[in-house]
């Protein structure tokens, strides 16, 4: 018999798993169960999308693309990101199209740390930071984001864990799962900290047309003298409904472009060529779309905030994804159990805050990638749960 | 306001005022003033339900006519199509751009019924040159509902 343990890499062994999608493969086979769970989209991809997808395949664009991607695709990404966030990127060496955020994420931080460097981690956020430092032989630090300051970072949270070993600030704004934005204010204050520091930021953007109250989503590489420290990080699941198409980016500095550059080219070759060929119709054609969408998450936001208002939960206002993040310690139960509970005795299924981080203990985070109705339904299945269980 | 409440309404009548507030982010008195001044502004024309007669009387016949009617000056279609759609038969009448002028939707029991309302209304009328009758055999889609649409969410119940 094989000893598996002693052959596995330590690294990797020691990763812990994501627990929560075992907990919850029983809602799937739950009848009459409703989930407030999924952080994707429920829209489909736009149709004049899926046709570009489509033609690419019948004209038999079935090769490998350069590495870097597409040039058609890099030079209306940098058009892009310039009429958006006013960020300029060159197509030729500064852009890289990757297998969704989740790649360009995983290469920044390869490409940059060495063993020991510190990444700084806002939390509550999503999974894949810790995991992915650790794997690329840094350390996690988690700065813990508080309801009270709107779940942003602030400067003085971020003072208190720089250390001389602080390489890579992450900033995963619009947040998953808090719904947090930062403002324009607040990334001054932040690049007023990193200003005379060699400290990188990852700035995940992958949310950033989802934002709401009129506040128009700010890129950190757009504030004064952040572009030469900064990778941007974005893509198309979220923004234009194509999880599953595989589909993101990073922008950076040629230096560090070129590294990236290298681990993407032996580990991946290149981002799927049909997802490719259909992303340049999404960067040229779709920004109606994108708003119409946004218009809808905007009215299902302030449904599910209303509800859980109204239960007599305190529920922070978020501005950006599709999340809301209600706090639950009132009922005196654990993120967990709540969870458990509630998927037990009204089949609702939310995730336990504790998934994002340690602090998000006392929240649950409901997604409300999901039509008005099932969200009404939701709400009043949560309401009675809380109404059973108020102290 | 007053976009996002009618396509909120477009898509489902029978929400309430206190509904659409929260989802504008305003209050359910202003949404009734709102609503109360679209319709009486007739931008509002009223308040139906979308069903799928096909599941339902597979023995309606529904036919989309194309009329070609004699040059008109000024207000002349206006008044050719006042008298077309008295009829209870024409479900719905469009003025065209294009190699016809009016459009009709015409509903009946029976193929027979259709015809005889095109050959003995339509065609006798003087100013009508020429019509085209397309039968309908199965409707896709209507007022942006997909007829038959699977409903199963395709999503993992719980992604990160």
């Amino acid at each position: 018999m094989m000893n598996y343990d002693n052959i596995l890499s330590k690294k990797a062994s020691c990763i812990p798993p994501s627990g929560i999608r075992k907990f919850f493969d029983i809602v799937s086979e739950m009848k009459d169960a409703i989930s407030l769970g999924v952080g994707e989209p429920d829209f489909v991809t736009p149709w004049p999308i899926r046709e570009a997808g489509v033609t690419s395949l019948e004209k038999g664009r079935t090769h490998y693309t350069s590495n870097a991607g597409t040039m058609e695709l890099r030079e209306e990404i940098s058009r892009y990101v310039n009429r958006k966030y006013n960020l300029n990127y060159n197509p030729k060496n500064e852009i890289i199209v990757t297998v969704g955020g989740s790649e360009a994420i995983d290469i920044t931080l390869r490409a940059l740390l060495n063993p020991g460097d510190e990444v700084l981690i806002p939390e509550p956020s999503f999974v894949c930071y810790k995991p992915c430092t650790i794997l690329a032989g840094g350390v996690p630090v988690p700065i813990v984001t508080e309801e009270k300051d709107n779940f942003r970072l602030t400067k003085e949270k971020l003072l208190e864990k720089i250390t001389d070993r602080t390489k890579v600030l992450i900033l995963p704004f619009p947040n998953n799962p808090t719904g947090a934005i930062m403002e324009k204010e607040d990334l001054e204050a932040i690049a007023s900290v990193l200003r005379d520091t060699n400290i990188i930021v990852l700035s995940d953007e992958i949310y950033s047309e989802l934002t709401y109250n009129g506040k128009k989503h700010v890129s950190f590489a757009s504030i004064d003298g952040m572009w030469e420290r900064t990778v941007t990080i974005n893509g198309f699941s979220k923004a234009f409904a194509m999880t599953g198409w595989r589909l993101g980016y990073l922008a950076a500095p040629a230096p560090l472009c070129s590294v990236m550059y290298k681990i993407h080219q032996y580990a991946i070759m290149c981002a799927p060529t049909t997802s490719q060929l259909a992303a340049v119709e999404a960067l040229k054609n779709c920004d109606g779309d994108v708003e119409n969408m946004c218009k809808e998450y905007n009215q299902r936001r302030r449904v599910l905030v209303d509800g859980f208002r109204k239960m007599g939960l305190s529920c922070f206002e978020p501005e950006g994804a599709f999340y809301v993040f209600p706090n639950i310690s009132s009922l005196g139960y654990s993120s967990e159990d709540f969870a458990k509970k509630l998927l037990e005795e009204e089949k609702v299924a939310v995730v336990p805050g504790t998934a994002f981080g340690e602090c998000g203990e006392g929240f649950v985070r409901c997604s409300y990638a999901y039509s008005i109705e099932s969200i009404q339904e939701a709400l009043k299945r949560i309401g009675n749960f809380v109404e059973r269980h108020k102290k | 306001m007053n976009k996002e409440l009618l396509s909120i309404l477009e898509k489902n009548s029978r929400i309430t005022p206190a509904e659409i507030a929260v989802m504008l982010g305003t209050t359910e008195e202003a949404v009734k003033e709102e609503i109360k001044k679209l319709e009486s502004d007739k931008i509002i024309l009223g308040y139906r339900t979308l069903i799928n007669w096909e599941q339902v009387d597979k023995d309606t016949i529904k036919a989309y006519i194309e009329l070609k009617i004699t040059p008109q000056a000024a207000k002349g279609f206006d008044r050719v199509a006042e008298k077309i759609y008295k009829y209870p038969q024409v479900k719905s009448l469009t003025l065209m751009s294009g190699a016809y002028d009016l459009l009709l939707e015409v509903e009946g029991e029976t193929l027979r019924d259709v015809a005889m309302f095109v050959s003995e209304k339509l065609s006798q009328m003087d100013s009508v040159i020429a019509t085209t009758t397309h039968f309908v055999l199965k409707t896709y889609k209507k007022e942006n509902v997909i007829f038959q649409h699977p409903d199963k969410d395709p999503r993992e119940v719980i992604t990160l």
